[in-house]
């Protein structure tokens, strides 16, 4: 089976004139299985959003291969092939709500019809059907998120990318937030390239949690991550899996990884 | 806890109206009193009374001039915003337009409006509009031009990458980003450019053509020692540009309805 993700010698060298080069990514050999859902960890600056604009085509690597679901990145998203959330939710203020989330359907030529049935199902995927008329500006910062979630799965995607989606929310809605993500990638069986700073995030979420460190910025260590609803796990609800043992054992991991690259 | 700020909301919102409404018409009684008390000759300043007996008495007149003074403001306000917005438009769309129409433009605002209209009247000679509806274009243009060029430049850095990672042609980069977000920017030039407007409709009137403008019967009420009459026009054409200010404020408020201020 073709990988959602290859990366093969990945160097990324940013040119910032006077100050010189800056080395952001430095030899990433990272592969996602499909279906798979990894994360990318690390301190500011290791160039873990760089590399997750590496796949999404916005950024061009310097040196080495990157292939998505065995096109070129640049093949891949045009055409469609992945979905992606920013930081921010980027919501088009102008336009209601389901039509954000239909906007990449829009920009392919999808019928209206279609656009409109599509947007129905994912507003009721992320709970909020009831918003579907409703402007940007008259939700909450989670609720943004969600559409903005809700928009990347909009082309039914074999890969989504998201960029410290959680990153502003508060720690409930967050963990909330979490458990719809896990239920919406096993449901569309999509791979997720998944960027965050926090290390019990990546662990609950992921299959593998990869950690980078920063000058250049590479990969130090992969850590087996405990996203629910594996094989080998037991329980199916992420409220359960951060009770577990391996759960600890896994966020220490992790820590000594980061603590490990910074020394 | 909404009490106490609704209680404080509502008396400001009342002193909102009521303080420059006071303030007003302590204004004019002062003025009056000035100049009956000092005998203050009716060529320096007639007394407000004088000009309201003026203003009912030249009703009629003062409501075609009106007309005729606002129409060549709104012919030259809608050429003028559609003018600036294409050229805005295309400035976005291209760096060679751009650096080619952005100095012009800039230097259209640097043109005196009182040394075109005198040009324009011989140029298009003194029967007809034109002269002066191309006047209050030219003054249009600019403020469109620079809002809407500013606008249209204003994309959020997520919004470019979101239609870079859909993979959205340039057309659609600007109908679905760049145009719906410059709207705030090209109605607050058309909200700065609307008074404008009648501004320069009523200056450009000084300089001869028709007689059937605010501009010319001021000019030639002053000519003929009518003072008050004078006045009187003044004051419509005050009221003009107030109710061109509130219309471009409304056509603002209608059109950005529903977006964060």
């Amino acid at each position: 089976m073709t990988a959602a993700v290859d990366l093969t010698g990945v160097d990324k060298t940013f040119d910032t004139g006077a100050r010189g080069a800056v080395h952001a990514l430095s030899g990433i050999e990272l592969s996602l299985a499909p279906g798979e859902f990894v994360s990318l960890i690390g301190p500011s600056g290791c160039g873990k959003s760089t590399l997750l604009r590496v796949v999404a085509d916005l950024e061009q690597p310097s040196a080495g291969s990157v292939l998505v679901g065995g096109k070129s990145a640049r093949q891949a998203r045009l055409d469609q092939d992945y979905g992606i959330a920013f930081q921010q939710a980027g919501l088009l203020e102008w336009r209601t709500v389901a039509e954000n989330v239909e906007l990449p359907l829009h920009v392919h030529g999808v019928g209206k019809a279609e656009r409109r049935a599509r947007a129905a199902e994912l507003l009721e995927l992320v709970g909020l059907a009831d918003f579907a008329g409703s402007r940007p500006g008259q939700l909450s910062g989670g609720m943004q998120q969600r559409v903005a979630i809700a928009r990347a799965l909009a082309p039914q995607p074999k890969l989504l990318l998201m960029d410290e989606p959680f990153g502003a929310l508060d720690e409930m809605t967050r963990e909330r937030m979490q458990a719809e993500l896990l239920r919406i990638a096993r449901e569309s069986g999509a791979a997720v390239l998944f960027v965050t700073h926090s290390i019990p995030e990546a662990v609950v979420l992921s299959d593998r949690v990869v950690v980078m460190t920063p000058r250049p910025g590479r990969i130090t260590e992969i850590v087996t991550g405990r996203r629910p609803g594996r094989a080998d796990l037991e329980p199916d609800d992420v409220e359960d899996v951060r009770e577990t043992a391996a759960f600890f054992t896994a966020v220490t991991a992790v820590r000594e990884a980061l603590r490990k690259g910074h020394g | 806890m909404t009490g106490p700020s609704l209680a404080t909301a509502a008396p400001r919102r009342g002193g909102g109206v009521l303080a420059p409404v006071a303030l007003g018409v302590l204004v004019l009684v002062v003025w009056h009193v000035v100049v009956v008390a000092f005998a203050v000759p009716a060529f320096l300043l007639p007394t407000p009374l004088a000009i309201a007996q003026q203003f009912v008495a030249q009703f009629p007149v003062i409501l075609s001039t009106a007309a005729v003074t606002g129409g060549n403001a709104l012919v030259g306000l809608i050429a003028g915003f559609l003018i600036g917005l294409l050229l805005a438009v295309l400035a976005a769309s291209s760096r060679l337009i751009a650096e080619l129409t952005t100095p012009v433009v800039l230097a259209a605002s640097a043109i005196p409006i009182v040394a075109l209209a005198p040009v324009f009247t011989i140029m298009f000679g003194s029967t007809t509009e034109i002269a002066r509806q191309l006047v209050v274009t030219v003054v249009v243009i600019v403020p469109v031009f620079v809002s809407s060029a500013r606008g249209l430049r204003a994309v959020a850095p997520v919004h470019g990458d979101l239609m870079t990672s859909l993979a959205a042609t340039p057309w659609q980069r600007a109908r679905f980003v760049r145009l719906p977000g410059a709207v705030p920017y090209v109605m607050t030039g058309l909200r700065l450019a609307a008074p404008a407007a009648v501004i320069a409709s009523v200056v450009a009137e000084y300089f001869g053509g028709l007689q059937n403008g605010l501009g010319s019967r001021i000019t030639s009420a002053a000519a003929n020692t009518a003072y008050a009459r004078a006045w009187a026009f003044v004051v419509a054409s005050i009221v003009l540009g107030l109710l061109f200010h509130l219309g471009g404020t409304l056509v603002e408020r209608l059109v950005t309805r529903g977006r964060p201020a």
